[in-house]
């Protein structure tokens, strides 16, 4: 089985400050990690690898310094990595980041199972890995919880604001994973070792079949015409009472004078 | 639309390189800024700029399409068991003030099997046209056939703009389409506008776990795409004394295309854990103490009509399940008020419930980060107050 997983290096958000006196993103000391929900997904593909044998390699389109992100995945036990990197592709939105994966997808020739985080931390869009399907052509099934392999038809459930919806559909197929979908496993001290020692191909502009209007800035549907810090809130009444019926009965009283009980 | 650095005149201050949300702009051994392929042209580093060195470089657009052949503003119903979801209601409403700024026609779009009923409900929320779909094959939602019907729709009426909701689905559908008929999407919109220069729509969303917003253009393709959150906006005050036209369109999916197969559908859980159109959440974390205790959540929450959400410590420990998880890593939610019970409040959980208009904080420790942003905070043991403040909601409920 032929599993590829595509996975983002993120700034970890949690850790992104604002800036009070200019505004701005405090980036300084802000570490960068595996995209958490990447690394669901790359459980996932070890997990049925694991049960089904084959071979998981992940892939990132990002800057020379994503290979650290490749190389955490490869500790975790994937077979292979591959950077896609060139400055061709930067600036890229969705459709454009889209249709560099799916090119480099291409290249690696069959893959039975593609696998995607249901959303980056730092864009939150979860729209990569449906427009990887699209450009590839094959169906998908995005927040996924759980997936069971038989032969080639994969089963699944998918997390629907009301519970779950159980599918089932022949591969290949672009899968994407929440995080409930499994506790993603730490790289073991060999699979780190092994990880530091690999050597992590990267493939440019050069190395794959694209039009090259399709890429990076130029390719991009959509232009961000300007960034702003939102109104941050601010604390409001604290209510310290000797006792919880006293601080209740203030609350209650403070919310029917704000007409909002 | 490419930034550049005029390298000559560059003094080499730093200033673009702590102003870039992106960390796209690095200094150079020769002391002058460098762009870096992380570059979104977002523009944030032109302004900061103090000799005027940092320019946008507009580049000549290769693909060029007739964009006034596109014309209204469409909004996608999603359904729910039949019945459209709150959020399809609200984008009308929203969607109608685009139309009129526009100076263009409002239309809803309908997928389903024998909806027909719904489009009453469209007309009452403001639309001026419903394309109507309908089928077996769409009786359920399925990527397959709901992303042929809508790029068919597209293609024959050209719409200018078109909103879905930011649901599971909807976001399954949005960037199928988009990518099918090769156009830009915004997704998790909070906010709608008109840009004044350029009259396209302005796609304002969140993002860097809502450290940072962006407003999105999408200049030269159409339809200009967006899902938007739920709940962010207001659903119109229905008027059925309004009707309109409706556009029935065969449906163009043929016996094989849906390539997923639903087996089941297994309902969890109803009005409690549907967080995202609730106008009420009670949530509670790990000061609960033991999983028992969040039947006090439970209590208040019924008493109140509202959700139940847990913080992620509460759903790790395995008291709840993650279909209830509030923040970063579950749900994003902006109810009308949030109870955060025994929640001390981490940037993950603030992240998802930070949008709520009212948010009402029960924790011990008089320092928990949940009371900077609580507007009312009750420092107290929380299975004291809980089982109190449910007492006396239902004698208010009851008066």
């Amino acid at each position: 089985m032929e599993i590829v997983v595509c996975v983002k290096q993120v700034p970890d958000t949690t850790e992104v400050k604002i800036d009070p006196v200019t505004n701005t993103l405090i980036r300084q000391g802000v570490p960068s990690i595996v995209n958490p929900f990447d690394k669901n997904a790359v459980e996932a593909a070890l997990v049925l690898k694991e049960k089904h044998g084959g071979k998981v390699t992940v892939i990132s389109m990002g800057p020379p310094q994503a290979k650290d992100a490749l190389k955490e995945c490869l500790a975790m036990g994937a077979d292979a990595a591959i950077l896609i990197s060139d400055r061709a592709f930067g600036g890229a939105d969705t459709l454009a980041t889209s249709y560099t994966l799916a090119a480099a997808i291409k290249k690696l020739g069959t893959v039975d199972l593609i696998f995607c985080g249901k959303q980056a931390i730092d864009g939150d869009t979860a729209q990569v890995g449906p427009e990887i399907a699209e450009h590839l052509g094959i169906p998908q099934v995005t927040y996924v919880a759980k997936v069971e392999v038989d032969g080639g038809t994969a089963r699944l459930e998918r997390e629907h604001e009301d519970g779950y919806e159980v599918i089932e559909v022949n591969t290949p197929v672009m899968l994407t994973f929440v995080k409930s979908a499994n506790e993603p496993r730490y790289p073991t001290v060999k699979g780190t070792m092994r990880a530091n020692r690999a050597e992590i191909p990267v493939w440019t502009l050069a190395d794959l079949e694209v039009d090259e209007a399709r890429l990076g800035l130029k390719g991009s549907p959509t232009q961000v015409r300007k960034i702003f810090t939102p109104k941050q809130r601010t604390q409001g009444v604290l209510i310290q009472k000797d006792t919880a019926r006293e601080a209740v009965a203030e609350l209650i009283a403070k919310m029917t004078e704000a007409k909002i009980v | 639309m490419a930034i550049k650095v005029i390298k000559d005149q560059c003094i080499g201050c730093n200033a673009c390189v702590s102003a870039c949300p992106f960390g796209a702009i690095e200094m150079q051994d020769d002391a002058k800024a460098f762009i870096t392929e992380a570059c979104t042209a977002c523009g944030a580093c032109i302004d900061t700029c103090p000799v005027k060195t940092i320019i946008r470089e507009e580049e000549a657009k290769q693909v060029a399409i007739d964009k006034n052949a596109y014309k209204d503003v469409w909004v996608y119903i999603e359904l729910n068991e039949g019945h459209p979801r709150s959020v399809g209601l609200e984008l009308l409403g929203e969607g109608r003030k685009l139309a009129d700024a526009m100076n263009q026609k409002l239309a809803a779009v309908i997928l389903g099997d024998g909806v027909e009923p719904i489009a009453k409900e469209a007309f009452a929320a403001g639309a001026d046209k419903v394309y109507l779909v309908e089928g077996p094959e769409y009786a359920h939602y399925s990527t397959d056939a709901y992303t042929i019907a809508l790029v068919d729709l597209i293609g024959t009426y050209k719409p200018s703009v078109i909103l879905l909701g930011a649901t599971n689905d909807g976001r399954d559908l949005g960037p199928r389409i988009a990518c099918r008929v090769g156009t830009g999407l915004t997704a998790d919109c909070t906010g709608l506008g008109i840009d004044e220069a350029t009259g396209l729509v302005a796609w304002t969303r969140p993002a860097f776990g809502g450290n940072i917003m962006a407003t999105i253009l999408c200049p030269e393709h159409r339809p200009q795409m967006g899902t938007v959150r739920p709940k962010v906006f207001k659903k119109p005050e229905p008027d059925y004394g309004k009707s309109g036209e409706i556009i029935r369109v065969p449906s163009k999916v043929k016996p094989g295309d849906i390539r997923t197969k639903l087996v089941e559908v297994i309902k969890v859980c109803t009005a409690a854990c549907n967080l995202e159109e609730a106008e009420i959440i009670v949530s509670g974390g790990r000061g609960l103490c033991k999983p028992e205790n969040f039947t006090l959540v439970e209590d208040l929450a019924n008493v109140l009509g509202g959700a139940v959400g847990a913080s992620r410590a509460a759903v790790d420990a395995g008291w709840k399940p993650a279909l209830h998880q509030v923040g970063q890593t579950g749900k994003t939610v902006g109810p009308k008020i949030y109870f955060a019970c025994g929640i001390s409040g981490a940037i993950q959980h603030l992240a998802g419930m930070s949008s709520s208009d009212i948010v009402v904080a029960i924790n011990k420790d008089p320092d928990a980060p949940i009371f900077k942003m609580a507007d009312y905070g009750i420092v107290g043991d929380v299975m004291e107050v809980l089982p109190i403040l449910t007492e006396e909601f239902k004698k208010i409920k009851e008066a």
